[in-house]
């Protein structure tokens, strides 16, 4: 069944009247067969049809490449029809990367040098819009043969071809450049517009262009002056202002010209002035001329007064009502505030207006400035605005608020207090967007401020009782209280209302942080360590806190249990110690790696690698680092073998955390079995830390020619001892000396009484299952004296 | 709206867009009276125009543009002149 072919109208309306997508694919699938077949025919009358409905389809985005050669075909007919279907073809299916781009350079060459204006102007066309620098570089001289054209028709053309392949050939400039000076005193505003074009991308391709040119700048200037001065013109004028793309296309490029050079600059002073004056700007196409114009003035070296003209511009234009025009002054006054910084000033209570622009990008655009204008006269004023900001903001702003406010806090806070309230503040509203370091910042900020403490652990317990949800308040309200809790309860403090705060609110209050589901570990550990502290601080009894701190001792995350094991050994075994321990923290220098000696009478240093800044954490977290290096093995300061380590160690051994143990003097090992080529050896080691406890492993390796299999080892010690196995490597043993099977035994020998062993080996070697039982005596000394 | 390298200004007419992406450093208060002549033009020619104006007479449509806009730059700035050219090359010689 031959379906007759659509025509163009019918193809679009039916393409459009399908439902769905498979319809639409299916009525374009039957049409594209048709066209195929027509171009197989070769069809000629008929061509462009079939080629403008595969052009209809090619835009819907369908695969259109067989038509290439059709455009091609198109291009060579003598018929008018054909050419303009095959060039908008070509413009649209023949791009750079197809390969028979290049086949249409002879056709266009033909159509440049036939003198028939409309295909001259096609053939232009499609070469200024796809191409490729070897066509650019065949067709050159063609197209500089047509710039002195008589038509300005073909003239015009001529020009923006020759800026499409300078651009495409830069080399090609020197063949450019001489018609230029010549076609600048053209009167046809099309000529005119395509010559300053071409002038702009030869100054900013080549510096010796712009030398060369920089001696037309006084006529730019009167064409300027005579768009601007000589008043209407119906033709080329938009809203009264006349032609505005023009205007701007010179302002351009007096804006290349009068780039870092004075002379120039000066040239075209006046001339800016005018019509930075003049210019209407009741509507859009004045704007434009206008936003160009002070893109000039101040890319030139100008007079100041002209620049602050410009700043001034733009901060008319903050008050326009058209959004777009707003967004664009924002976006320069961005680029404007580092060099004019006091001009743009002037305008900060406009910006600060801004913010409370509903749209997203308005309100972006004014929050970088206004961070940017802070300063330390109108830092007060400007973090109000700021953080009434921050609490209406949308959230992705969030982040780039807070963490502006608190930058603009420290460079310019005039005082300590007004800086604790602000972080405060901000960590109130926004507590959860906040950068990590903010914490840090601000408990370091506290704690050197001596004099703030009781201030500072009131608002911080207020603002904590009132809300335990934002994370960073939470960690640094805790904290404080830790440290300076007993300044909270004593109950006098001349900056702000009596707090009669009572002990056990304040345990309360930590307690419900640990409890809560919303704290995050961190904040966990912080809750802790400060009712630990508290433990010291308060006069009353530690019940409570001791309760609190056993019951963490099984918690299922390892960081708190750790804690609260640590703490209950405080408590049990060292409480003389306790408030040592728990004494108040020195002031930390601020990215100064720190000697923990003070507190805690050990040797560790920080290790300096961990963070860039190193910020003083509860004391606790130090055990828990100590912790944390030997788990590690980073290859840190061994920890010296001073009392204090004793406990923590011990409960490294009895948490059983897979830590590596730092290993004294070697002692010798043992081989206690050797059969068949089958041996077994005793290695030992003595965790210094844990004199009673000797770790063998044993090793069984296999030199014969046959596979042990099933092996199987087993041990006894008399009754004094304690004797742990663990699970061996395998049990399997290659023949040839292969990955021999380990394990460990563990021995605990309180009473160091000599250590005697029996071992049991069952396996199987040379198809025959063995069983072997030996006693060890003859121990070294060392592993059980 | 702002990629990297390239601005993407759009204009609205009750249910179209026009939209021509521009480079960074060019004036986007600009493109959008280019967008607006543009409309104009095509206004002119096929007298009020509409959506379906355009999606059934593409063709014409490109070809406006080719008087109006040539490898990226303004072509020509006069209201009259694309418009005028483009209907000479409708009625134009068919053979050379």
């Amino acid at each position: 069944m031959v379906l007759q072919s659509l025509k163009l109208p019918e193809l679009i309306q039916e393409i459009r009247g399908a439902k769905t997508q498979a319809q639409e694919r299916e009525v374009i699938q039957k049409e594209c067969a048709h066209i195929r077949a027509a171009f197989r025919e070769g069809d000629a009358p008929q061509r462009h049809r079939q080629l403008a409905k595969l052009l209809y389809v090619h835009m819907l985005g369908y695969p259109a490449h067989f038509g290439q050669m059709e455009c091609l075909k198109l291009i060579a007919s003598p018929r008018f029809t054909d050419k303009r279907v095959g060039y908008l073809g070509a413009m649209l299916l023949l791009d750079e990367r197809q390969d028979a781009h290049l086949l249409i350079t002879n056709s266009i060459k033909n159509d440049l040098s036939q003198g028939i204006q409309p295909v001259q102007g096609l053939a232009l066309c499609t070469l200024s819009t796809m191409g490729s620098a070897e066509m650019c570089r065949d067709l050159a001289s063609e197209v500089e043969r047509l710039l002195l054209r008589p038509s300005p028709y073909i003239r015009k053309k001529a020009v923006l071809a020759a800026v499409h392949m300078i651009r495409k050939v830069p080399e090609l400039s020197d063949i450019f450049l001489p018609p230029c000076t010549q076609l600048l005193h053209e009167r046809h505003h099309g000529i005119l517009l395509g010559t300053i074009t071409l002038i702009t991308e030869l100054c900013e391709q080549s510096p010796a262009a712009l030398t060369h040119f920089r001696q037309v700048v006084p006529q730019l200037v009167q064409i300027l002056r005579t768009l601007v001065m000589s008043g209407y013109s119906a033709e080329h004028s938009v809203s009264g202002i006349s032609d505005p793309f023009l205007q701007v296309q010179v302002l351009r490029l007096l804006r290349i010209l009068g780039r870092n050079h004075e002379e120039s600059s000066e040239a075209m002073n006046d001339m800016l002035a005018q019509v930075a004056t003049n210019t209407d700007t009741s509507r859009n196409a004045g704007n434009a001329v206008l936003y160009e114009t002070v893109l000039t003035i101040v890319d030139i070296r100008s007079a100041s007064g002209l620049r602050v003209l410009a700043v001034n511009i733009l901060g008319r234009f903050l008050l326009n009502s058209d959004k777009n025009i707003r967004y664009v002054a924002l976006t320069s006054l961005l680029r404007l505030v580092q060099s004019d910084h006091s001009a743009v000033q002037r305008h900060r209570p406009t910006v600060v207006e801004c913010l409370r622009e509903p749209d997203a990008s308005l309100s972006r655009r004014a929050l970088e400035l206004s961070l940017a204008l802070v300063n330390s006269s109108n830092i007060r004023s400007m973090t109000q605005e700021l953080q009434g900001f921050l609490v209406s903001c949308p959230v992705d702003l969030r982040a780039d608020c807070a963490s502006g406010i608190l930058l603009a806090a420290e460079r310019f806070a005039p005082t300590k207090r007004w800086h604790i309230d602000t972080i405060m503040q901000v960590l109130t509203t926004a507590g959860a967007h906040v950068r990590d370091d903010a914490v840090a910042n601000l408990t370091q900020l506290i704690g050197g401020a001596e004099e703030l403490h009781a201030y500072s652990v009131r608002q911080l317990y207020s603002a904590l009782a009132a809300d335990i949800s934002q994370q960073p308040l939470v960690q640094v309200a805790a904290w404080c209280i830790g440290e300076y809790g007993d300044l909270l309860l004593s109950g006098s403090c001349e900056e702000t209302e009596p707090l009669q705060v009572q002990e056990e609110e304040v345990l309360t209050l930590l307690e419900n942080v640990l409890q809560s589901h919303l704290s995050l570990p961190a904040t966990r550990g912080f809750a802790l360590t400060a009712l630990m502290k508290l433990s010291t601080r308060f006069q009353g009894d530690n019940n409570r806190i001791r309760q609190i701190v056993s019951i963490y001792g099984s918690c299922l995350d390892i960081e708190l249990q750790q804690r609260a094991v640590e703490y209950n050994a405080l408590f049990r075994k060292y409480d003389h110690m306790r408030s040592a321990v728990l004494e108040k923290m020195p002031l930390v220098e601020h990215g100064e790696s720190q000697d923990d000696e003070p507190r805690e009478g050990k040797e560790e240093p920080w290790n300096p690698n961990k963070e860039v800044q190193s910020h003083p954490e509860p004391p606790a977290s130090n055990l828990l680092d100590l912790l944390d290096l030997l788990d590690s093995a980073n290859g840190d300061a061994p920890p010296s073998p001073a009392l204090d380590l004793t406990p923590e160690d011990s409960l490294l051994h009895l948490l059983d955390l897979p830590s590596t143990v730092p290993t004294l003097a070697p002692i010798p090992g043992l081989k206690v079995f050797d059969r068949e080529g089958l041996q077994m050896n005793l290695s030992f080691v003595r965790p210094p830390e844990t004199p009673a406890l000797l770790l063998i492993t044993a090793t069984a390796t296999n030199t014969s020619k046959s596979d042990v299999t099933h092996f199987v080892c087993q041990a006894a010690v008399p009754k004094s001892f304690q004797l742990q196995l663990q699970i061996p490597s395998g049990n399997t043993v290659p023949a040839q000396g292969g990955p021999p099977i380990t394990q460990v035994l563990r021995v605990f020998n309180p009473s160091k009484a000599p250590l005697r062993m029996r071992l049991r080996l069952t396996y199987n070697h040379f198809g025959q299952s063995v069983q072997e039982t030996f006693e060890v005596k003859d121990f070294p000394l060392e592993t059980w004296q | 709206m702002i990629l990297s390298y390239l601005k993407f200004v759009y204009k609205r007419y009750s249910s179209s867009y026009f939209g021509c992406s521009v480079e960074n450093q060019d004036n986007e208060l600009l493109a959008v009276e280019i967008i607006h002549r543009y409309v104009e033009l095509l206004d002119k020619y096929f007298g009020n125009v509409c959506e379906p104006d355009i999606i059934f007479n593409f063709e014409k449509a490109d070809f406006i543009l080719d008087e109006f806009i040539l490898g990226g730059e303004i072509q020509e700035t006069s209201k009259n002149l694309p418009l005028s050219l483009f209907l000479m090359h409708l009625q134009s010689l068919p053979a050379t």
